[in-house]
């Protein structure tokens, strides 16, 4: 049994009326990975004992209507520190940290009585675009295992892409959910920053930060979304706003009549043909749904990512800051004294695109550059903020490409950190303005048969308008019905 | 604003960021930055003046709570130290601040 062609819904009709039961479902994780990880390596750790014991006990108790996600298998990016079961960041710096605590997004998953299967992997610390940055293995991509899945969120979309497991969390700093997401015929959403609590969320830029989630389909996208958002009283930047059933209204009622998508032009410069192509057609059918679409400009795209990798760099170099060889992690051998405990632990423990963002980070807030750039980064960072605000003001949704390829070969960007930067170009900015955007499977390309990504972003707080968006495309396109040959 | 990137500059601040580099990876690392660094550049062109900086998108401001202590168990405890690289009687242990074995040198 492989999760292809299933969704949350329908296995939780299944387990209610115990056609299937929850072990059932965990083995047939646990043997997918078995069948598929040796060549995709998502997995970093896996959580078998304590998955199949939580199983039998959801088998034995029953599971009930308002369950929805009790017995589903998910995976969790290891930058989410889960209690007792190894959390690494994909660092040598954490090898083998058991965090003494579950992140909140990880207990309100426990909560509902999803099954944890294990952790996957990412770049280092979520910091690049192809998982090639981890400590441990390259995770590949299940459409062409010669590719990369994208990143940082590389283990989370390829465990959903190679059928292992229903969703996986993922966390998005500039990209890092819907790049993955669109180099894999993925679903991932980016919610709006502070929608999802970040507590237990292993720091990386703290102001560009959040948690969010890979499924198959759009719709367990927004069951687990109404699953794991709101406020946390123990992150001060989750903000106290409603959280609607995301899913209700996703059936087919739905439609997009009326609804007014803007495409920025700057989206639509500089990405490659095979996948303007793609984007052009899906644009074409939103509008044959009834979507109005018009071109907008968001002028200042362009600095988006030197802003980012300012700002982000800056804000990591802080927070990492606290691996430091003392509380917990790798220490270094041979050390003489305290500060060549921090110095030789951190040389050692962090790689090299770690050591390159702390490098620019802290450049960036040094003395006598922090006003040319920390603060310049700042100042653009609003304009790109406002200039959002301006389109938002007449339109509903902006939609676009998600990346401007497809997924690119395994080793073909990692010696030129520029170029693996500019990935990040059509995502980067929703982090900055704090939107949120998802990418949805809008195709293949006709060049190298690869999934490309549609990104729909909305006003802030408001998911549900891609969602609805999202799912009436999906429901009207089989792309998403698609799946990789593997194993 | 156009800062260009030296090898010197480069150990400064691998020097403010607690981190050392060989002479090989300095010879790697440099070009890499300076290049990012020229890319950074790009930002003087932009006309920021007026803007105010934006540092977070998030409206939620001075969030407080009670400052309550909260008892932790042994079983917690041992679980936290279990982390730590080395450990004495219950407590982190970390080696001498300052080297005694140069003569305090440092």
């Amino acid at each position: 049994m492989t999760f292809y062609g299933k969704d949350i819904s329908g296995l939780h009709a299944d387990l209610v009326a115990k056609k299937v039961s929850a072990t059932e479902l965990t083995k047939a994780a646990f043997d997918r990975i078995q069948a598929t990880d040796d060549q995709v390596q998502a997995f970093l750790a896996l959580n078998k004992e304590a998955a199949l014991k939580q199983a039998a006990e959801l088998d034995q108790a029953g599971i009930a209507a308002d369950q929805l996600l009790a017995g589903i298998p998910l995976a969790i990016k290891d930058n989410i520190v889960t209690k007792g079961l190894t959390t690494t960041a994909a660092s040598k710096i954490l090898e083998n940290f058991k965090p003494v605590y579950d992140a909140t997004v990880v207990e309100k998953l426990n909560k509902a009585g999803a099954i944890t299967v294990g952790k996957v992997n990412l770049d280092e610390f979520a910091m690049g675009s192809s998982t090639e940055n981890s400590a441990f293995q390259t995770t590949k991509n299940p459409w062409d295992l010669t590719r990369v899945p994208g990143g940082s969120s590389g283990g989370s979309a390829a465990a959903v892409a190679a059928g292992d497991v229903l969703g996986a969390l993922g966390s998005d700093t500039g990209g890092s959910i819907r790049m993955p997401a669109s180099f894999t015929g993925t679903v991932g959403m980016k919610p709006t920053y502070g929608r999802v609590s970040r507590w237990g969320l292993i720091a990386f830029a703290s102001s560009f930060d959040q948690i969010g989630w890979l499924t198959q389909t759009v719709k367990d996208n927004a069951i687990l979304m109404s699953a794991i958002a709101g406020l946390d009283e123990r992150d001060m930047t989750s903000a106290n706003q409603m959280v609607p059933d995301f899913a209700a209204g996703l059936n087919d009622q739905a439609d997009i009549k009326g609804m007014k998508i803007a495409v920025p032009r700057e989206y639509m410069e500089g990405v490659d043909d095979d996948v303007r192509e793609v984007i052009e057609n899906s644009l074409k059918h939103l509008e044959s749904l009834g979507a109005t679409i018009d071109e907008v400009s968001l002028p200042h795209t362009k600095y988006g990512v030197p802003a980012y990798y300012i700002l982000a760099s800056s804000e990591a170099s802080s927070n990492l800051q606290r691996f430091d060889g003392i509380r917990y992690g790798f220490r270094a051998d041979d050390v003489k004294n305290l500060e060549d405990v921090y110095v030789k632990t951190r040389s050692q423990g962090f790689g090299d695109e770690v050591k390159r963002r702390i490098m620019l980070g802290t450049f960036s807030l040094s003395a006598g550059f922090y006003d040319a750039y920390f603060n310049k980064a700042a100042k653009v960072r609003r304009l790109i903020a406002q200039d959002f605000d301006k389109v938002f003001k007449d339109y509903d949704l902006i939609v676009g490409p998600t990346g401007t390829s497809t997924a690119f070969k395994i080793g073909a960007e990692i010696a030129d950190p520029k170029q693996m930067y500019f990935n990040d170009v059509l995502t980067v900015t929703l982090n900055m303005a704090g939107l949120p955007g998802m990418s949805i499977p809008a195709g293949f390309s006709k060049d190298n048969k690869m999934p490309v990504g549609l990104q729909l972003i909305g006003k802030r707080f408001d998911e549900a308008t891609i969602y609805k968006a999202g799912y009436v495309f999906e429901q009207t396109t089989d792309f998403h019905k698609q799946t990789p040959e593997l194993g | 604003m156009a800062e260009q990137l030296d090898r010197q500059q480069v150990e400064h601040v691998a020097d403010l960021a607690k981190l050392s580099f060989t002479d090989a990876e300095l010879a790697k690392f440099t070009p890499q930055l300076e290049e990012i660094v020229g890319l950074f550049n790009d930002l003087a062109e932009v006309d920021t003046t007026g803007v105010e900086p934006m540092t977070t998108p998030t409206t939620e401001v001075n969030v407080m709570r009670e400052d309550v202590a909260v008892q932790s168990s042994d079983e917690e405890r041992k679980a936290l130290l279990d982390n730590a690289p080395e450990t004495a009687n219950g407590l982190i242990k970390v080696p001498a601040i300052i080297d005694e074995s140069e003569d305090g040198e440092e």
